[in-house]
């Protein structure tokens, strides 16, 4: 399968632009502030194909923070949580889905 | 084990630096991450789903005691206290942080390890039997050959940037661990009727999303010739295989599309410009290799000890001789398997302690020596037989004494969608929720052998096409869904199962599987037919009938 980032974009629902840290491949979404946040919370949220293209240009515009950004869908909660949108995001945000060797 | 030069202690000194200075200008800015990603996984680094993983290579999986006491000190301090033994005899730390690599790659570079060659277009990390060197089956220490191929391949300028990642495995027993048949070239060392040593040669094997056995394209190549013959092989494909397209660019493909006669023709035009040069193999060249190869100073000892006789007097010990002890050349030795996967447990992981243990154990018994099977299990191949109970009892002390080797429990599992960013669906807690359903022992004894593989996507790391029973997960609507396949085998009678059905989703797995293995146990001729031979003998359709009527 092609990773997010080689596939065509389609936005049918809330969509965040989300990206691994450079220095640790930590998890990161794009903010409002055009910073990057490891909080999910923090995320900027557009709904439409043109939004979520200019915020993944205005992601890439600068690689030494995050690298590898992709646009994700997410899910709004009533109460205005975020939520990842499907499994991958889930387990990108959660970590693997089982316990950990220790 | 093979003892590395001043020249390799160098050579990984300066890559290290190297690196170094790569990982460096990337954090600065001054190389851009289109610049620094074929740099990094030139040295086995990736980005997965939620951190860097550094992959190492594990030549022909032969580690010594201190090379797995440094990965558990990688582990413990780079990483999460854990590694992950893969199907190609290497170790992924998941959690590495790129800042640090450099100090990691650096620790483990001092004991001679490194992870040139497991990513990239070149020619991967050899692999071959984890029973190399100590099995009575075979006719030559196939490592040998590896090492040769090793030396040969590492940096190779005109084979760095291949169409696509070029896989060789070699076995030298009759019983092939090493999946020889399912690899871009696989070599078998035999003997010819006068007694010389050399290659069966096969050719355009592998997996992936279109999987092929490979095609014989030579009976007997001397082994003075290996290096001309791989060299002829790889500058075939260099000249004919695909760049353009990636699905299409691995050697099966074009031994696929030009028919293995049009192959092998051109490969032996080139081979007979190039045997007699520079590339042909003195006796000089190879015994200054077998030279560096340190082989225990066995003592004279019988089979069959008064201590382990005693010992065998308990059962649970017992059960463990049967399934995980194995036959040495060497009499009053033995060959041990000690198992990777406790009923529940992520299969192939260890963590830093259990690697700590297992380097104890290595040297207490096993001359320092540990090997890494592709079925992701590790092993002491060199057990004095009389200290088998002691090292039974340490190594049930740390869960390590599952005696389930070969049996349905000891899945082969990708990372999946757990950690790997091209998975479409999970593998390892399928494997997981698998072996919970057989964790009964004598059940699983009473099934017999039975290997299940199972990949998290259509690049097939988990081998599922040659599991005698496969799972391949899919997405679906955003939903995982799994492919089953039946009949598939890895070793010398290696043939790609056949789809049972439609997928099924995450929860039905486990359960469809079992029924698959009651139909099994219903239809099989006796206790002595294994699973394999049953599905060859009847084929998948009564286990279709039954299954999908139940789902």
């Amino acid at each position: 399968m092609a990773a997010p980032q080689q596939q065509k974009l389609k936005v049918h629902g809330p969509v965040a632009v989300t990206a691994n840290r450079l220095t640790d491949g930590a998890v990161v979404w794009r903010t409002q502030g055009d910073g990057w946040s490891i909080d999910l919370a923090d995320a900027a949220i557009v709904t439409t194909a043109d939004e979520a293209i200019a915020l993944l240009a205005d992601a890439q515009k600068r690689d030494i923070d995050a690298v590898g950004a992709y646009v994700a869908p997410v899910v709004l909660e009533a109460d205005g949580a975020i939520l990842p949108g499907n499994l991958r995001e889930r387990i990108r945000v959660a970590g693997p889905t089982f316990e950990l060797p220790h | 084990m093979y003892v590395y030069d001043e020249f390799d202690r160098a050579f990984l000194a300066e890559r290290v630096a190297e690196f170094r200075d790569q990982v460096g200008r990337r954090l600065s800015g001054a190389l851009s991450e289109d610049e620094f990603k074929p740099l990094r996984l030139m040295n086995g680094v990736y980005l997965q789903l939620h951190a860097y993983m550094l992959r190492v290579a594990i030549p022909y999986g032969t580690l010594n005691s201190d090379q797995l006491r440094r990965m558990a000190h990688v582990a413990r301090r780079y990483d999460r206290g854990y590694g992950h033994f893969t199907t190609r005899q290497n170790i992924q730390f998941n959690w590495i942080k790129l800042e640090e690599l450099p100090e990691a790659m650096a620790a483990l570079a001092e004991v001679g390890v490194h992870g040139i060659q497991t990513s990239g277009n070149c020619i991967r990390n050899v692999t071959t039997d984890q029973w190399a060197g100590a099995t009575p089956e075979e006719c030559d220490d196939p490592r040998i050959w590896a090492e040769i191929l090793r030396q040969y391949s590492t940096l190779h300028p005109e084979f760095t940037y291949l169409p696509r990642k070029f896989k060789i495995a070699i076995t030298a027993a009759g019983h092939d661990r090493a999946a020889i048949k399912v690899h871009d070239v696989g070599l078998r060392l035999h003997r010819n009727d006068q007694g010389e040593l050399g290659f069966e040669v096969l050719v355009g094997g592998g997996l992936g999303r279109t999987p092929f056995v490979g095609k014989h394209i030579r009976p007997f190549l001397p082994v003075r010739d290996i290096l001309s013959y791989i060299e002829a092989i790889m500058r075939v494909y260099n000249q004919y295989g695909r760049r353009d397209n990636i699905y299409k660019a691995r050697i099966k493909i074009l031994v696929h599309e030009i028919g293995a006669e049009e192959f092998s023709k051109a490969v032996e035009t080139e081979f007979a410009a190039t045997r007699d040069g520079a590339l042909r193999l003195t006796d000089e060249m190879i015994e200054e290799i077998r030279a560096r190869f340190l082989y225990p100073d066995f003592e004279p000892l019988a089979d069959q000890p008064a201590e382990l006789v005693e010992a065998l007097a308990d059962q649970r010990f017992a059960a463990w001789h049967r399934n995980s002890v194995h036959k040495h050349k060497v009499p009053g030795y033995s060959i041990v398997t000690i198992s990777l996967k406790p009923i529940g447990a992520p299969p192939g992981d260890a963590t830093a302690d259990q690697m700590d243990l297992v380097a104890d154990l290595a040297e207490a018994y096993g001359f320092r020596e540990i090997r890494v099977g592709h079925e992701q299990n590790l092993c002491l191949p060199n057990v004095a037989q009389k200290d088998l109970p002691e090292l039974w009892r340490r190594l049930e002390a740390a869960g390590l004494a599952t005696p389930n080797v070969n049996h349905i429990s000891d899945i082969i599992a990708c990372p999946g969608l757990d950690y790997c960013a091209l998975a479409n669906a999970r593998a390892i807690p399928v494997a997981q929720e698998i072996a919970k359903r057989f964790a009964d022992l004598d059940r699983s004894r009473g099934i017999g052998r039975l290997h299940i593989n199972i990949s998290g996507c259509i690049n097939a790391c988990g081998h599922h096409h040659v599991g005698h029973i496969g799972i391949l997960g899919v997405e679906k609507n955003g939903q995982e869904f799994y492919q089953i396949t039946l009949g598939g085998r890895a070793d010398e009678q290696a043939q790609l199962g056949t789809l049972l059905g439609p997928a099924v989703s995450y929860e039905q797995v486990p359960s469809l599987i079992e029924d698959v293995v009651d139909t099994y146990m219903e239809l099989r001729a006796g206790p002595h037919e294994l699973f394999i031979d049953t599905v060859t003998r009847l084929g998948v359709e009564p286990f279709k009938e039954r299954v999908y009527a139940a789902h």
